[in-house]
C-alpha cells in the first residue's frame, strides 16, 4: 500500500511503501475519527496515561543504564522480568479485548494494527539495540531522564530525532 | 506508604502495570502502545524538509505527543516527589567492572561519569550520547518500532515481525554490550 504522497520523489531510486504501523493514518484504512474532530478534548487523556507510564519508567528503573547493563551482562533478573510480566499481562489483555470484542470509550471497535514484516525490522532492530545498549535508553526512557533531572538527555533525545529524520532521508535506498 | 513508594519498585510490581498500559490505550481510544513514533512526529511537526516519509497529518497522530509528554512530566514527578535519597544498587559484579572504567557515582540513574554536560564533547560523551542517540532514533523507525510497540505491544498481539524485532534488540544489545562498550567505556 503505498502512498500517493511519494511519487514527489525522483524515479530512478524505488519506493519504499510506507509500512509503519505506528502511523495509521499515515498508511492505514481504519482511523479514528474522534481524535480528529476534536483535537484537544479527544487527546488530553493521554496526557495522565503518559504521566502513569513516565513513573513507572523511572520508579522500576527502566531509565537506568544500569540496569540496561546489568541487562545485557546477565547480571540481573530485573529487566526480564519487567518486560516478561509487562507481555504476559499485555497478551492476556489484548486477548481478552478481542474474546469479549470490548470497544473503547469512544465506541469505537478495538483493532491493534498488525506490524508487517520487512528487512527492515532485521537491520532496524539491530541498529537499535546497539544504540539501547550505548544510552541505556528506549525513546520512553529518554523522556523519562529528562524529567528527572538528566537534562543532557535532552542532547541524546534530539540525536535520536535526527536519526530518525536521517532515516527519513534515506529510507528508500535502505534493503526493506 | 510514602517511604515504600520512593524505593525502587520491584518487578513483579512495576511490569503488570506497565503490561497494563496496553490495554489502557487500546480503551481510551483503540491506541497502539509505541513510543518511538513521535520521534517521527517531531520529525514532521518541526522539519519534513519535502521528505516524502514525513509528509502526513502529524496533528492526527497528536495522541502520541500528548502520552510523551506524559512521560517527561511523570519523570519529573517521580523525580521530584518519589526520589529515592539512596544511592542506585547494582550488582557487584557491575561496581567492580564501572570502577575500572572510573565510573563511581551512583547519585543517579543516569551516570553522571557518563552522561553530563562536562562530558559531552569528550570522545565517550559523543559516542554515548550524541552517536548512541542517533542510532536509537535510526534503528527504531527502521524497524518500525521500539521496546514499547515491538516488545510490548507487538507481542501482546502476537505479531511474528515483533518477535523477531525484539530478538534483533536483544542480539545488538548483546553484542554491543560485551564486544564494542568495553573499548568505549575505556576512552
Amino acid at each position: 500500500m503505498s502512498s500517493s504522497i511519494n511519487t514527489a520523489n525522483t524515479s530512478f531510486v524505488k519506493q519504499i511503501p510506507d509500512t509503519d504501523s505506528e502511523i495509521r493514518s499515515a498508511n492505514a484504512v481504519i482511523t479514528s475519527k474522534s481524535s480528529f474532530d476534536k483535537p484537544l478534548a479527544s487527546n488530553i487523556k493521554y496526557l495522565p496515561a503518559g504521566i502513569f507510564f513516565g513513573i513507572l519508567l523511572v520508579k522500576a528503573e527502566i531509565i537506568s543504564w544500569f540496569r540496561i547493563r546489568e541487562m545485557f551482562k546477565l547480571e540481573s533478573f530485573h529487566m526480564y522480568g519487567v518486560i516478561g510480566s509487562a507481555v504476559a499481562v499485555g497478551m492476556l489483555s489484548v486477548w481478552l479485548i478481542k474474546k469479549f470484542k470490548a470497544r473503547s470509550v469512544e465506541g469505537e471497535a478495538i483493532q491493534p494494527e498488525p506490524k508487517p514484516m520487512n528487512k527492515g525490522v532485521i537491520y532496524g532492530g539491530l541498529i537499535f539495540g546497539v544504540g539501547w545498549a550505548i544510552t541505556g535508553a528506549c525513546p520512553g526512557p529518554l523522556f523519562a531522564q529528562i524529567g528527572t533531572g538528566a537534562t543532557v538527555t535532552i542532547v541524546t533525545l534530539l540525536s535520536a530525532v535526527a536519526g530518525t529524520w536521517v532515516y527519513g532521508l534515506i529510507r528508500n535506498r535502505l534493503p526493506h | 506508604m510514602l517511604d515504600w513508594l520512593k524505593q525502587p519498585w520491584p518487578w513483579y510490581v512495576a511490569g503488570p502495570l506497565i503490561g497494563l498500559t496496553v490495554p489502557l490505550l487500546l480503551l481510551l481510544g483503540n491506541k497502539s502502545f509505541g513510543i518511538s513514533s513521535s520521534l517521527r512526529h517531531i520529525c514532521a511537526a518541526c522539519m519534513p524538509s519535502k521528505i516524502p516519509f514525513f509528509q502526513y497529518d502529524w496533528k492526527k497522530e497528536v495522541w502520541n505527543l500528548f502520552f510523551v509528554s506524559g512521560i517527561l512530566l511523570g519523570g519529573i514527578i517521580a523525580g521530584q516527589l518519589l526520589a529515592d535519597p539512596q544511592p542506585v544498587k547494582v550488582s557487584a559484579e557491575l561496581s567492580t567492572e564501572l570502577a575500572g572504567y572510573g565510573i563511581t557515582d551512583y547519585s543517579s540513574m543516569v551516570p553522571k561519569d557518563i552522561f553530563s554536560w562536562e562530558t559531552l564533547f569528550t570522545a565517550r560523551g559523543i559516542i554515548m550520547m550524541i552517536v548512541g542517540g542517533f542510532l536509537v532514533g535510526f534503528g527504531t523507525r527502521y524497524a518500525g518500532g521500539c521496546t514499547s510497540g515491538h516488545a510490548i505491544m507487538g507481542l501482546s498481539n502476537l505479531q511474528l515481525p515483533s518477535l523477531i524485532a525484539t530478538c534483533c534488540f536483544m542480539a545488538g544489545g548483546f553484542i554491543t554490550t560485551w564486544l564494542i562498550l568495553p573499548w568505549i567505556l575505556q576512552l
